[in-house]
């Protein structure tokens, strides 16, 4: 097995297991839009208008709950030096364990999107726009977190100062995959679906490079 | 045999060998009867044949709840009594219980959107429901955070208690909030309103799923025990000198 | 009320129950196999479980003092 093979294998172990993220992200995604109708009202037909974007809201925010881990836990057992002072290069390890993570956190809550989207009351069509914005999105949500994870990754209390640097940069992609997931039709092509995939491609590129910088920045 | 001489692991393991292969033999039975009286069942003189889909739907309910009150019981056996067996129970009966209330949610959606043509609405009770769901994730999510099971035994049956409340809210929520959900027509003060030709099959598989509830928690209860005897096991072998 | 349309309602939620069910069921069954299988092996590498409480305790204690 090839070295990136076996870190993204490894880091797909680690996260399904106890303490992991990976389900436990969909449990979070879900809890959050229950709590959008306490606080909004039941109104169905608000809901439906509002729907799009309060799940990709709630796949933002539980995309960033495994992103904390992501560095911090290997830097905690000294596997961060391991990777660094080893034959791969760091921005492709960086990536697998962008694509692990993706895999095990953002993948699920595109899987469970549709079924709680049911509970906002959303149709079919709007479903199906939704599930590919997502689709696309997603990987675009864990690779820019990634830069925020290599930044904070030599602080103990770092989520939060996580959560502080990586929102604003997901800014983009929130605005253009709400606009895509909120077009006519059941296939969300359009002008915002294009640029939110030129967001996914360029993040696939500038996550690993910039996370790569800024680790040997800490660890040094 | 005294319900104490249970509290002795091994002898619980001996117990659920002998109990749960005719218990299941006795659930299947009266799955088959249940199912065939359900079947045999009078279509409502409003709803038609969707009726058929309460035999499911209540029971489910019933053992959403009953899941999370075991729980609360065999809390109080962990931190009051410490009693060894409770903490097996509690954490055996979370994923059963999860799943009947998951059962409960997407039956009662199938129901609802012929009946009140929308799969779901954030009415009292659909939404204490969901509660309950939500509550029986996190206390499954406690237990496989935590490593050590007596901790975690002990974090969760603080949950459990703190989350029974959920229970009488679910119960009365048709009563205290104006409902889309229909009101109380099985147990209530004055005798039920369904009539029997349907009651009556819905009692027969209240009584299989229940059988089911508990023939599944035995076994899963054997487990776990198992389970914690191949931990030991483990740390006993990681630290043997050689 | 058009029974025949509500069919697929009704049928979908018979699906559904047996699809839960048979994976209660089988989450059952396939775990008490794995930890009998667990078992077996442990036994086999002469991993018993010790007849004196007190040596077990005192094992136990280290090891968790170790983990």
């Amino acid at each position: 097995m090839t070295p990136l093979a076996a870190i993204l294998v490894r880091d797909m172990r680690i996260a399904v297991r106890v303490g992991g993220g990976a389900l436990i992200g969909v449990l979070f995604f879900l809890v959050v839009v229950t709590l959008i109708p306490f606080a909004v009202g039941p109104n169905l037909p608000l809901l439906k208008q509002i729907g799009p974007a309060i799940l990709w809201l709630a796949a933002l925010l539980a995309s960033l709950l495994a992103l904390d881990r992501l560095f911090a836990a290997d830097h905690e057992d000294g596997s961060l030096d391991l990777i660094l002072t080893g034959r791969a290069p760091l921005e492709l390890v960086v990536a697998t364990k962008g694509l692990a993570h993706w895999l095990t956190t953002g993948l699920p809550l595109v899987i469970a999107a549709p079924l709680i989207g049911l509970l906002l009351n959303l149709d079919a069509p709007a479903e199906i726009t939704l599930v590919l914005t997502l689709l696309v999105g997603t990987p675009a949500l864990t690779f820019i977190g990634l830069i925020g994870a290599a930044i904070a990754v030599t602080l103990r209390r770092g989520g939060l100062l996580l959560a502080v640097i990586v929102l604003p940069l997901t800014v983009p992609v929130l605005i253009f995959g709400v606009a895509a997931a909120n077009t006519v039709g059941p296939l969300p092509f359009g002008t915002p679906f294009t640029i939110l995939c030129a967001l996914t491609l360029a993040s696939l590129v500038v996550g690993p490079f910039a996370a790569a910088a800024a680790l040997r920045q800490e660890m040094e | 045999m005294a319900i104490a001489d249970l509290a002795n692991p091994t002898r619980f393991l001996k117990f659920a060998n002998r109990t749960i292969p005719w218990l299941s033999g006795l659930t299947v039975i009266v799955f088959a009867y249940g199912i065939d009286q359900a079947m045999l069942a009078p279509d409502d003189y409003q709803q038609g044949a969707t009726v058929k889909i309460m035999f499911l739907h209540v029971p489910s309910a019933w053992l959403g709840m009953l899941g999370w009150g075991l729980m609360s019981v065999a809390a109080l056996g962990t931190l009051v009594w410490r009693h060894p067996l409770a903490d097996v129970a509690a954490k055996a009966a979370a994923p059963i219980g999860a799943a009947f209330t998951l059962l409960c949610l997407v039956t009662g959606s199938l129901w609802g959107r012929p009946e009140w043509g929308t799969y779901w609405v954030w009415d009292a009770r659909l939404t204490s429901e969901l509660v309950l769901l939500l509550l029986y994730l996190g206390v499954i999510a406690l237990w496989r955070t935590v490593e050590d099971p007596s901790r975690a035994a002990r974090a969760a049956a603080i949950l459990s208690l703190v989350g029974a409340i959920d229970l009488p809210i679910i119960k009365f929520s048709v009563d205290w909030w104006n409902t889309l959900h229909q009101g109380s027509s099985v147990f209530r003060v004055g005798g039920s309103t369904i009539d029997s030709s349907i009651l009556i099959p819905l009692f027969i598989m209240a009584a299989a799923f229940t059988l089911l509830f508990f023939t599944l928690h035995l076994a899963a209860m054997r487990n776990e025990i198992l389970r914690r005897r191949v931990r030991t096991l483990r740390l006993m072998q990681a630290t043997a000198v050689s | 009320m058009n029974a025949v349309n509500h069919m697929g309602f009704i049928v979908a939620s018979y699906a559904t129950a047996i699809a839960v069910v048979g994976a209660l069921v089988a989450w059952v069954t396939l775990d008490y196999r794995a930890q009998r299988v667990r078992l077996a092996d442990l036994e086999m590498r002469g991993v018993t479980r010790r007849s004196t409480p007190a040596q077990s305790e005192r094992t136990i204690e280290q090891a968790k003092e170790k983990a």
